[in-house]
């Protein structure tokens, strides 16, 4: 309860600092709208010139795109989490955090959100509506419940590989560019893994799951009914990564040393 | 002249201290064209050949495009940002040599430095694990080189008036990205511009974008044949002088605009 009603204090505070420059506000959610545009784009283009991809339609490849939106757009609310060596360890403020008494991992998710990433998940929602209503697809009265979970699961898959790695500043500050690297990995899981040759998918599925955050949820709401084993497991894996991710934290923590001034 | 080239050399120096990040880097890039691999093998599927370009030349194509980047791509337009909401461009102003020739010419430095020691080894790297097509005809090599010059100039004018802006909207990061994300659909980067539907290519016909990525790109892959490679080596000449104009309009205006936030 009390860590609600911190959250709270901390997202009004965000508010008033980012309508300090409302123009710039307005342009950066803009772009980010222009960035999801961009893919869609592509998908576009690309199925003027073939109307199948490894047996997926114009349509599925768009559904599974708005579907991956969703998780990324609370993953990236919450989780800035990217430049964490740099910002608490190398500069110290680790230590402002831990005289603290509220979860160290909860004050980085509060001090970092960007709330307008959120905007993001209603980008997806409407893109999965409108290529859910060209498909044709049935809406049941549990479907928005599974929704909920997947897009939970999703999130914390993400969340889970970029705190794990996160927490490698605990042990060595030095300075590793794996962050943009998963980043840029993380795209891989917006398009059907059945594209990719078998290593590729195997780290897809099981090492980095990036696939639970798009084709595997979304082919659950396309009714492929191969992929739906994989679908459920979404929840699960999503919980597995978090789990793990908040052990490593826990241990890193206690090794942390104040390698600031 | 000569503090132009050593602007230059300063710049190189300075990122030859931070190699080791480059290496990263390079795998950075080859998980991106990676992605674009496979995705590109599955849209071809059985074709042969879609709008002209071969798997095998659309795979060069993709390779090319990102390592050019390397070579083209910079932050100046941050860099700008920055110096103005510090309150730095003052004494940078007072300075003997031109503010935005200076800043052109660190970015060459981070340009040459990219393409020897991270465009060079990257693209030796992509050639090995995908199936990569370099053509064996000098003319090719030659057109190329002049081609991302151009390209050079063209992003960094494009970047100079991005950064120029933030004279008027003091924070801009908006407007930067919103610029990064309009380069890296219209100059043909993430696609070749003639997979677009006619319409749309009609239009870009009219803009500078693609003379940042997908004209050296075309040359390379030699998908643009005989007059061709001329006419779109003129189409950048074009625009490489065209743009100085709204560089210097905004710059001059920037100029009687200019607040001191801090210092």
């Amino acid at each position: 309860m009390e860590y609600l009603s911190i959250f709270f204090q901390y997202a009004g505070q965000y508010l008033k600092t980012r309508l300090t420059y409302r123009a710039d506000m307005v342009v950066e959610i803009f772009s980010d709208f222009l960035f999801q545009a961009v893919n869609l784009v592509f998908i576009l283009v690309v199925f003027g010139h073939t109307t199948l991809l490894a047996g997926w339609s114009k349509d599925e490849m768009i559904f599974i795109y708005g579907f991956f939106l969703v998780p990324f757009a609370i993953f990236s609310s919450f989780f800035n989490i990217w430049d964490f060596t740099d910002r608490y360890i190398v500069k110290g403020e680790m230590d402002r955090i831990l005289t603290r008494p509220v979860h160290s991992l909860f004050q980085i998710v509060l001090e970092r959100m960007e709330l307008e990433s959120l905007f993001g998940a209603v980008t997806g929602l409407i893109v999965m509506f409108y290529a859910g209503g060209k498909l044709g697809l049935e809406l049941s009265w549990y479907d928005p419940l599974i929704f909920l979970l997947f897009v939970i699961g999703g999130a914390l898959v993400y969340a889970g590989i970029f705190i794990s790695l996160a927490t490698i500043g605990f042990w060595s500050d030095s300075r590793t560019d794996i962050m943009p690297m998963m980043y840029n990995i993380g795209n891989y899981g917006r398009y059907p893994v059945d594209i990719y040759n078998k290593i590729i998918k195997y780290v897809l599925t099981w090492i980095l799951p990036f696939a639970f955050v798009g084709v595997y949820p979304a082919s659950y709401f396309l009714e492929r009914e191969e992929w739906y084993t994989y679908a459920f497991l979404t929840p699960v894996v999503g919980l597995v990564f978090f789990t793990i991710a908040v052990t490593l934290w826990n241990v890193g923590v206690t090794k942390y040393r104040g390698a600031g001034n | 002249m000569g503090k132009y080239i050593e602007m230059i050399r300063i710049r190189f120096l300075m990122m030859l201290a931070y190699r080791t990040n480059y290496y990263s880097g390079i795998l950075i890039y080859s998980i991106n064209i990676g992605a674009y691999y496979f995705l590109w093998s599955a849209i071809y599927g059985g074709k042969e050949n879609i709008q002209g370009l071969s798997i095998t030349q659309m795979t060069t194509y993709i390779a090319v495009a990102w390592m050019a980047r390397a070579f083209y791509f910079n932050n100046i337009d941050r860099e700008i940002a920055m110096e103005i909401k510090e309150g730095k461009v003052a004494i940078e102003m007072v300075r003997p040599y031109p503010y935005l020739n200076m800043k052109m010419m660190q970015g060459l430095g981070e340009g040459i430095f990219r393409l020897l020691f991270f465009s060079v080894p990257g693209m030796v790297i992509v050639a090995l694990v995908f199936p990569v097509e370099l053509s064996a005809n000098a003319g090719t090599w030659i057109y190329f080189f002049i081609s991302i010059g151009f390209s050079f100039i063209i992003n960094t004018q494009i970047n100079l008036l991005a950064g120029i802006a933030t004279f008027f909207l003091f924070n801009n990061d908006g407007l930067i990205r919103a610029k990064r994300v309009v380069i890296d659909l219209f100059s043909g980067l993430i696609l070749p511009l003639s997979f677009y539907p006619m319409w749309a290519q009609d239009i870009m016909s009219y803009l500078p974008f693609q003379g940042i990525s997908y004209i050296p790109s075309m040359i390379f892959t030699e998908g643009f044949k005989g007059s061709q490679v001329f006419e779109a080596l003129i189409n950048q000449a074009l625009w490489s002088v065209i743009l100085i104009i709204p560089v210097y309009v905004l710059w001059i205006l920037a100029k009687r605009q200019l607040v001191v936030q801090g210092g």
